[in-house]
């Protein structure tokens, strides 16, 4: 099986062709450099992304957060929906756990603002 | 009347890194100015990670980029009114304010930094024909609703331009459940980041249309519909390829602008290419002791560039208070073939830095090409670019000792690859 993507290494944007067999890529072409190649392999196999978005505090406030790291791309939206059911209570700092261990990924959602 | 050594106009970024620098430079007596309620300018509802990887080595999120500056100033005890506009400057530097503490007040200060960032071009700048129904926001307008205030504007969304801020509300919407048609871009290519493309529309199967514009829009009250179709080489809409897509919310993400009505009342000279002022290498304006930079100076890309730049205008605006440098031999910087402006847009020869970075963009997607810098038919330095396009910001080093001394203009070009 071959997969298209665009590199997201460097403007440039590579046109990638990565040929996956048994969920393994085993060749990556269209890279101009070692990047395309690792991006490939990584995306086609365990794509991860930060997530970001807003919580409404207990007080009615709204809050910026984020994952604190990756999570993978498949729970994008199981964690978006986790947002928008919690309620944490004031005060917030930058980096403060709004949500433990969302979604089962083992990664906390954090405070990226702070509400005192 | 209020004196200050330093008057800050902004509490953006730019403002921030302008105010943290005059202190380190030495100048005490310096007041940010913020209309806004808070500090960190529109970096505040910019949440989405991707801010600081230059600066700090990490993917911060917007509010946490400002916070680490904000900190700084805190720290150093600088003074700022929050709330408070700066109404008008004169030729004098005196600054007329009006704020909830201070009611309405003269300041006159020694040296003023601009750094009042852009706002969004209007919609009346686009002229799209059809009704004028609700439901149709700039892009940055849904961002601070959604980000700020928590409530989302529409569920079934159309966007007009693929700038960042259109593409980063494409992802930000279809995660809190509104549905993005298509993102519809009137160029042949998309001024977005290659990451936001992938990352914020083809993670999420939205439809870029390139070549694409909005001919019409529809609804009585409230948008029902806009009617897309393709353009030609011209970007005339050509008959025929009209389609009609159903939808509560138009977003326009078609391009920022300076915010520069106060330089111009002070009479500082402006570009006609950036909308920004005129400045040297020092980011000093036409009227001296006034410098400017970040947003107001010319659309950055990066935040990073915006903070390393408004350093530099804080240091230059510190040495003009405490002991002002004198003038040399002025060279001007031009851009042609391709090279759409340069900031600075002239030099100082003598009192420069070893180096100073020349920034400017191009007026459309390169690969393959070469930037130059020329002082006559004297080729300066030759920089080679696998890929150059409109959306970045480009750098160009300029070092004093390669500037020949019968140079008065360097011009910046891009060389294409021979086909
Ligand atoms: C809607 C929008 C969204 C953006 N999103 C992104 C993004 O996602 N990623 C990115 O890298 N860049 C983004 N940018 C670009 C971003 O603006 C810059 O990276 C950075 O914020 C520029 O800093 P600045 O300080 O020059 O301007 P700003 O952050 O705009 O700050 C200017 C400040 O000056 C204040 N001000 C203006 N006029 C006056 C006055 N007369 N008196 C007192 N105060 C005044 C304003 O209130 C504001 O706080 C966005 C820009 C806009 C307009
Ligand atoms: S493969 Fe290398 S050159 Fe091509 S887009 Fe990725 S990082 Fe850039």
């Amino acid at each position: 099986m071959t997969r298209q993507l665009t590199c997201i290494g460097c403007p440039m944007g590579c046109q990638l062709t990565a040929t996956i067999e048994n969920g393994v890529v085993t060749t990556v072409t269209g890279n101009t450099c070692k990047r395309g190649d690792d991006y490939a392999r990584k995306e086609c196999v365990a794509p991860m992304r930060t997530i970001t978005g807003t919580v409404r505090m207990a007080d009615g406030r709204v809050i910026s957060v984020r994952t604190r790291t990756d999570v993978p791309k498949a729970k994008m939206f199981d964690v978006a929906d986790a947002f928008n059911k919690a309620r944490p209570a004031a005060p917030l700092h930058i980096g403060d756990v709004v949500i433990a261990d969302v979604c089962g990924t083992g990664v906390d959602v954090v405070a990226t603002a702070n509400r005192e | 009347m209020k004196k200050v050594q330093l008057a800050i106009v902004g509490g953006g970024p730019a403002g921030l890194a302008a105010a943290i620098a005059a202190r380190e430079a030495g100048l005490q007596d310096i007041l940010i100015i913020e209309r806004g309620e808070a500090l960190g300018g529109i970096l505040g509802q910019c949440i989405h990670a991707g801010f600081g990887l230059h600066t700090f080595g990490q993917e911060l999120t917007g509010p946490e980029y400002a916070q680490r500056f904000i900190d700084r100033v805190e720290d150093m005890k600088i003074p700022y009114l929050l709330g408070t506009m700066v109404l008008d400057i004169n030729e004098n530097k005196v600054l007329t304010v009006t704020g909830r503490e201070t009611g309405l007040i003269q300041i006159q200060a020694e040296a003023i930094v601009l750094a009042m960032g852009c706002r969004e071009r209007p919609r009346g700048a686009l002229n799209i024909p059809g009704t004028r129904p609700a439901g149709i926001y700039s892009a940055g307008t849904a961002q601070r609703l959604v980000n700020l205030e928590g409530y989302l504007p529409g569920r079934d969304v159309v966007i007009l331009g693929s700038g960042d801020i259109g593409l980063i509300m494409a992802r930000r919407m279809t995660l809190e459940g509104a549905k993005v048609h298509a993102v519809a871009e009137v160029m042949p290519y998309s001024g977005g980041l290659k990451r936001n493309i992938v990352q914020c529309l083809d993670d999420f199967n939205i439809p870029l249309l390139l070549s694409t514009t909005v001919v019409d829009i529809q609804g009585q009250g409230h948008i029902e519909s806009v009617t897309l179709a393709k353009v030609d080489g011209r970007r005339k809409p050509i008959p025929g390829t009209e389609q009609v897509i159903p939808c509560d919310t138009l977003l326009l993400s078609v391009g920022l602008l300076p915010e520069n009505e106060l330089s111009l009342s002070a009479g500082v000279a402006l570009d006609g290419v950036t909308g920004g002022p005129v400045v040297g290498d020092d980011l000093s304006t036409s009227l001296p002791g006034v410098f400017a930079c970040g947003n107001v100076l010319h659309v950055h890309d990066l935040v990073d560039f915006v903070s390393e730049e408004a350093g530099r205008a804080g240091r230059s605006a510190a040495e003009y208070v405490l002991h002002r440098r004198s003038a040399g031999r002025t060279v001007a910087l031009r851009g042609k073939n391709g090279v759409r402006y340069t900031v600075p847009q002239h030099i100082d020869a003598d009192a420069m830095a070893d180096t100073v970075t020349v920034r400017f963009r191009v007026g459309q997607p390169y690969r393959g090409a070469a930037l130059c810098a020329w002082a006559g038919d004297k080729l300066l330095r030759r920089i080679p670019k696998r890929i150059l396009t409109p959306g970045e910001m480009e750098s160009f080093p300029i070092r004093k000792a390669d500037i020949p001394a019968d140079c008065d203009t360097i011009t910046f070009t891009v060389e294409e690859a021979a086909q």
